[in-house]
């Protein structure tokens, strides 16, 4: 009895100690507050979080840290890594406690995490010249409201690679993959004479990855995400179009079926393994479709197709390096971005991404390292689709996501879906 | 209460003199307790304090600076959305579904292992092994068996000739779901045959001896001997798988995360969605309140029927 006693009053005591200590500093309901980031003393331990996917591999990062710490004695960079799709969640998390420096970000964040406090503005340390030297299409990845909160990590979109046995097994060229159509009759081809039973094979799970391969062939169709309010309007004719096309590839039996379940590394993997002859993925993917201890095919990449618009715009996928606003060591991971993004280290790297310098682009010697991306990126480049840069996208994105994925399953018709999920959207977008 | 506290505590005063050993011993312990109690208050009771706090606040970023007082407003909110209500419909057929295998498995498993047999050791050590891996890598195994091109499932399926071509099991929304609770169940089973392995282990042998000598058969001495007595177990075993199942989260999150079209969204990831991905941690906050609710309601329903059940056996 007397324990119970005594521990239940002392219970009590802590408790109310406690909870005068929470009222107390208790003046934020969230106990943390923006802006207790500091400059640092440009010295120290530069924590930085990275993905694990396309792009840099860790072993690329890793070289590149170790010619950045012979440079900068004073500074050492710890890496994380993670999975692109745990990479949002977790710059979100960890950015009250600022654990870390430097966070990689997507084009579609920059809205949401500056209007939210999460990275730092970086525009006083931005060099003017940057502005001229930078391709005018990557300049504004990591920009919100006139002001940069990052540094482009180089040019970025969706290609389409392909299988180039498989195409000339069915006696077709390069020139028969220009159009959508012509992608479509190619996959006729290979899947009656056997090659492979889904020739074309997506990242449509529900994921962001979903967003990309729809914006590309929302580009194909002429259509955009939204008009010139900011009011979402895929359900048009162009959206409903791009829509019903996905769905038509599933039902002929050209799309594999298990699409709606894969990311852009299943994509990879199932050209990789010669189970598919097509498909849409990112700049570095050529260099594990050409690698032979992950490949066992020939692959070949090309533009994205042109649809019935006559366009084909490449979805703007580009990423950017920021500071987290909460970093107590911004000064040093300054000078590891500069580094990281410098056009010696992105031109060291070609194989992993294209550079943001436009006086790349011209270098012979350079070129001629990664012809065929060079040739595509031209393109690829010049017109680009932009997925809506607004605040609340993720909300957007997974409205988007959901309801394109019950058109593809064939719970609801195109036009449904997607009137669907630009009624939902547009609430969000004004909420 | 103050009151009587007060009392209570007068009460114990005047028996002081008696109790004094004991008086010491309660204080070691709550020292000894103290540590423990520590890392309760800071991982459990301050984090549940703040998320009822944050509840009632509209918060939009992790380190918002503005956060207007908005009462109720996010539970309301939660309760008048259509995401919310058939996140909590998937996640009770999860809760009902896996709980039932489990159970029902679980005690087939139990009556076997509790059988008389040469090597039980070995039989319990092999059972107990799915219990033992880490949730995410149960995931990642049964992410692999399910694979459309290379997976186990559709490798054995079409070898015995059930399919003709391999099937493409996680894409579709209420398939996908009930392979998610499939994957959970067998690694959760053997929890449950064990708990009630040693609720069986517990009932006395003369109790089935005297049901021989009554001459009762198999089903009468499983409903009349076994099933009383294992009721206790059962019970605590409901309990807590289901409020493990209500909060089901990592087996979704590397499994499906969510898809396809929502279709294995669970209201744990509905929450984790919400609170993180789309940075409402008002919103996020009111609902795991709901779901603390929901939890508490199926328990107390549960303790409740156990306790009638023993009641009409007296």
């Amino acid at each position: 009895m007397n324990t119970n006693r005594a521990v239940r009053r002392s219970t009590a005591a802590v408790a109310a100690v406690a909870s005068l200590v929470l009222t107390v500093t208790g003046c934020s309901v969230t106990g943390v507050t923006a802006g207790e980031g500091s400059a640092g003393d440009g010295t120290g331990t530069v924590n930085a979080l990275f993905m694990k996917q396309a792009g840099y591999t860790e072993e690329d990062y890793a070289a590149i840290i170790e010619d950045f710490e012979a440079e900068h004695p004073d500074i050492t960079v710890e890496p994380t890594f993670v999975s692109y799709e745990a990479l949002h969640d977790k710059i979100v998390t960890s950015a009250p406690s600022g654990s870390y420096d430097v966070v990689l970000i997507d084009v579609i964040w920059p809205a949401e995490f500056a209007s939210k406090g999460i990275i730092a503005d970086l525009t006083d340390r931005f060099p003017a010249e940057w502005e001229d030297e930078m391709l005018p299409g990557v300049l504004p990845t990591a920009e919100y409201q006139d002001r940069y909160y990052g540094v482009p990590n180089g040019p970025a979109t969706k290609f389409f690679y392909f299988n180039r046995d498989m195409v000339a097994a069915v006696g077709a060229s390069e020139a028969d993959l220009e159009t959508w159509d012509g992608v479509l009759d190619v996959a006729r081809r290979i899947k009656a004479d056997g090659l492979s039973e889904y020739p074309i094979a997506w990242s449509w799970a529900q994921a962001e990855a979903l967003i990309c391969d729809y914006a590309q062939l929302l580009g194909a169709f002429g259509g955009e995400f939204t008009d010139d309010d900011g009011k979402l309007i895929i359900n048009d004719e162009a959206g409903v179009a791009a829509l019903e096309w996905m769905m038509a590839t599933l039902e002929e039996g050209l799309s594999n079926p298990a699409s709606t379940t894969f990311l852009e590394d299943d994509v990879s993997k199932a050209m990789a393994q010669g189970q598919t002859a097509f498909g849409l993925n990112w700049d570095s993917t050529l260099r594990d479709l050409q690698d032979p201890t992950i490949s066992s095919i020939s692959a070949g990449v090309l533009p994205t197709p042109v649809g019935p618009s006559g366009e084909r715009p490449g979805v703007n996928g580009a990423m950017a390096y920021s500071i987290g606003a909460n970093s107590k060591n911004q000064d040093a991971a300054w000078e590891f971005i500069s580094y990281l993004t410098s056009r010696e280290v992105q031109e060291q790297y070609i194989g992993a991404g294209l550079p943001n310098w436009t006086d790349s682009y011209s270098d012979e010697e350079l070129v001629a390292t990664n012809p065929e991306i060079f040739a595509v990126a031209e393109d690829a480049y010049d017109a680009s689709i932009v997925r809506p840069a607004v605040p609340n996208y993720s909300s957007v994105s997974q409205i988007i996501q959901v309801e394109l994925q019950r058109a593809l399953l064939g719970e609801k018709s195109a036009q449904q879906a997607l009137d669907d999920a630009v009624a939902a959207a547009n609430e969000s977008l004004e909420g | 209460m103050a009151v009587a506290t007060a009392t209570k505590s007068t009460g114990n005063r005047i028996a002081r003199p008696r109790r004094n050993g004991l008086e010491r011993q309660g204080r070691l312990a709550f020292w000894l307790l103290l540590p423990a109690f520590l890392a309760v208050f800071g991982v459990i009771v301050y984090p549940m304090f703040r998320t009822l706090l944050i509840s009632l606040f509209e918060v939009k970023s992790a380190v918002a600076t503005v956060t207007p007082f908005v009462g109720l407003d996010n539970y309301i909110q939660a309760l008048s959305s259509s995401g919310f209500w058939s996140a909590m419909g998937r996640t009770l057929y999860f809760t009902l579904m896996s709980t039932s295998i489990e159970l029902v498995v679980g005690l087939v498993i139990a009556w076997l292992l509790n059988a008389r047999i040469r090597g039980r050791w070995l039989l319990r050590a092999i059972v107990v092994l799915p219990w033992a891996l880490p949730t995410i890598v149960n995931a990642a195994m049964w992410k692999g068996i399910y694979n459309a091109q290379y997976g186990a499932l559709n490798g054995l399926l079409s070898q015995v000739g059930l399919i003709d071509q391999y099937q493409t099991w996680l894409s579709d929304p209420f398939t996908a779901l009930n392979f998610l609770i499939v994957a959970d169940a067998w690694k959760t089973t053997p929890l449950v045959a064990f708990f009630l392995l040693a609720g069986l282990t517990a009932i006395p042998h003369e109790l089935y001896e005297a049901a021989r000598v009554d001459r009762a058969g198999w089903f009468r001495t499983f409903r009349s001997v076994t099933l009383p007595l294992l009721a206790p177990s059962i019970a605590l075993v409901l309990v807590l798988r289901t409020v493990e199942a209500v909060k089901v989260f990592d087996i979704v999150y590397a499994m499906t995360r969510g898809g396809p079209a929502n279709g294995t969204q669970t209201i744990s990831y509905y929450t984790y969605v919400t609170a993180f991905s789309e940075q409402n941690y008002g919103l996020g906050s009111a609902i795991s309140y709901l779901i603390v609710i929901v939890i508490i309601a199926l328990s107390a329903l549960y303790l409740r029927l156990l306790r009638r059940s023993e009641m009409s056996l007296l």
